[in-house]
């Protein structure tokens, strides 16, 4: 049987803290983060437990939660841990391993959130909101969800009917472009 | 006095407001704004929780405009002042992050522009003896909450220009400015953030505790330096109110459009008329006409 106590170097525990650059392994359990957390009501598991399972290996419970798709990285719990882990950064690497391997959830809305939020700056260089808008309630399904919104910001002119481009639009499509090509080195 | 402004998206549509006010009140206080040009967007949250090489690599493309101007950066969103601030943190502390933030934008970068949030240029760089020698207006009657929100002094090692559990340079601007600025213990809690499309129910949640913490705590208004505190505070907070319990309608000011008012601002100057919750109830306070002065956006 494995031994979970004896770090092989390729462990769960290991790529996530490879990738975050934090040190996971000095978690003691003292639940400061999540008493902190002010997403804690909404989430299925805790900052803190999911550093617990991190450490006991359980991959799939830690990426396919919803737990991690509700991180509002208010830097709370990074701020405030004893062993100056940073649970936030953490939690930004479990997304990317979530999407990377197709695990995260379908009703993951941030995913659909971040996805139609970069999309608008890979066009424009800048967020145009009335796109980004319509793209994300499409992705995420979610079509009655605040639909007094809009009309409200519009008539305070929050809204822009039109994307206001960037003058260097075509800079920041390259730079996509090099990121893209390098994750798949 | 000068800067490279970095305005960043939110203060183009959802935030003209903050923009218009910052503006104003650098004006009128003689501190030069010149905007960085071609900005790009900092990538905000979605970029820091999908893509770790765009995180950087988006505010680092804003930074190298504003290297060119010989003067610091200063922002007025929370969010990219926190984005710029951690760009710059990587590109210094790790040379693997400076080499693939320079590989990917085809430029160098050494991680040197320092960037500055309006409220710390204010406190810190005009100073507040200067800010109370320019107040035209007192502000004596209005009892505000300074709501400090979440990446304004979060994480420390990043931030740094307050404490990050109990900060007080907003309070200390508002006193400048003949306020009253209660004690309140949620300054710095989180108001759902990034979440405010996809989570709704839960901003309303913690709008709703904030708003009422601070009513509790005697305040009549709730001063913001963030784009998304004041969205998830202001605009949401019928919801809130509707959802959780109701509260007395209480205005959601940026840190500007108040101070704005002390320095002798009308209302139209500071982009009052965006504002979901009306601000009449602050305007009687410091004895303001609340009709008069009214100017919409040009």
């Amino acid at each position: 049987m494995e031994n979970r106590l004896e770090s092989t170097g390729t462990s769960f525990l290991d790529e996530v803290q490879r990738r975050s650059g934090t040190p996971i392994s000095a978690c003691f359990q003292c639940h400061k983060c999540s008493t902190g957390c002010p997403i804690g009501p909404e989430m299925d598991v805790l900052s803190s437990q999911i550093m617990r399972l991190i450490h006991l290996g359980e991959e799939k419970e830690v990426l396919e939660s919803q737990g991690i798709w509700m991180c509002a990285s208010c830097e709370a719990c990074s701020t405030r841990c004893p062993m100056g882990i940073d649970i936030a950064g953490v939690m930004d690497t479990l997304r990317m391993m979530a999407v990377e391997r197709k695990v995260a959830p379908p009703d993951a809305r941030a995913k659909h959130f971040a996805h139609s939020f970069l999309q608008s700056v890979r066009h424009h260089g800048r967020v145009y909101e009335m796109g980004m808008l319509v793209a994300y309630k499409f992705r995420s399904r979610d079509f009655f969800t605040d639909m007094d919104k809009g009309p409200k910001m519009l008539m305070k002119k929050k809204l822009a009917f039109l994307p206001i481009r960037s003058g260097a639009a075509s800079e920041v499509k390259e730079v996509f472009k090099r990121v893209e090509e390098e994750k798949e080195q | 006095m000068r800067y490279a402004f970095f305005p960043g998206c939110s203060l183009e549509t959802t935030a003209w407001d903050f923009d218009r006010s910052v503006r104003a009140v650098c004006r009128t206080l003689g501190i030069t704004l010149e905007d960085i040009p071609d900005w790009v967007c900092c990538g905000s949250t979605p970029a820091h929780t999908s893509n770790a090489s765009l995180a950087v690599a988006l505010p680092v493309m804003t930074l190298q405009k504003a290297k060119h101007m010989g003067c610091p950066v200063m922002t007025a969103c929370a969010s990219c002042y926190s984005r710029l601030r951690t760009a710059n943190h990587k590109v210094c502390s790790d040379p693997d992050e400076r080499q693939r933030a320079e590989r990917v934008t085809g430029k160098p970068y050494d991680g040197s522009v320092e960037v500055r949030h309006v409220v710390d240029v204010l406190v810190n760089d005009f100073g507040l003896d200067n800010i109370r020698a320019r107040v035209k207006r007192s502000l004596s009657g209005v009892r505000v909450a300074s709501y400090y929100g979440c990446l304004l002094t979060r994480p420390p090692e990043i931030v740094a220009f307050d404490n990050p559990e109990h900060p007080s340079c907003m309070d200390d601007l508002f006193k400048a400015a003949g306020a009253e600025a209660v004690e309140w213990p949620y300054r710095t809690e989180c108001c759902g953030a990034g979440l405010s499309m996809t989570e709704p129910d839960a901003v309303n949640r913690l709008g709703h505790k904030l708003v009422s913490m601070a009513r509790q705590a005697g305040a009549d208004c709730i001063a913001v330096a963030c784009p998304l505190c004041q969205l998830n505070l202001d605009l949401r907070q019928a919801d809130a109110a509707k959802a959780y319990g109701a509260v007395l309608p209480t205005p959601v000011l940026y840190v500007t459009q108040l101070l704005g008012l002390a320095l002798g601002l009308s209302v139209g100057e500071l982009g009052f008329n965006a504002l979901t919750v009306s601000a009449d109830s602050v305007l009687q306070r410091c004895e303001m006409v609340v009709s008069a002065g009214r100017g919409g956006r040009p």
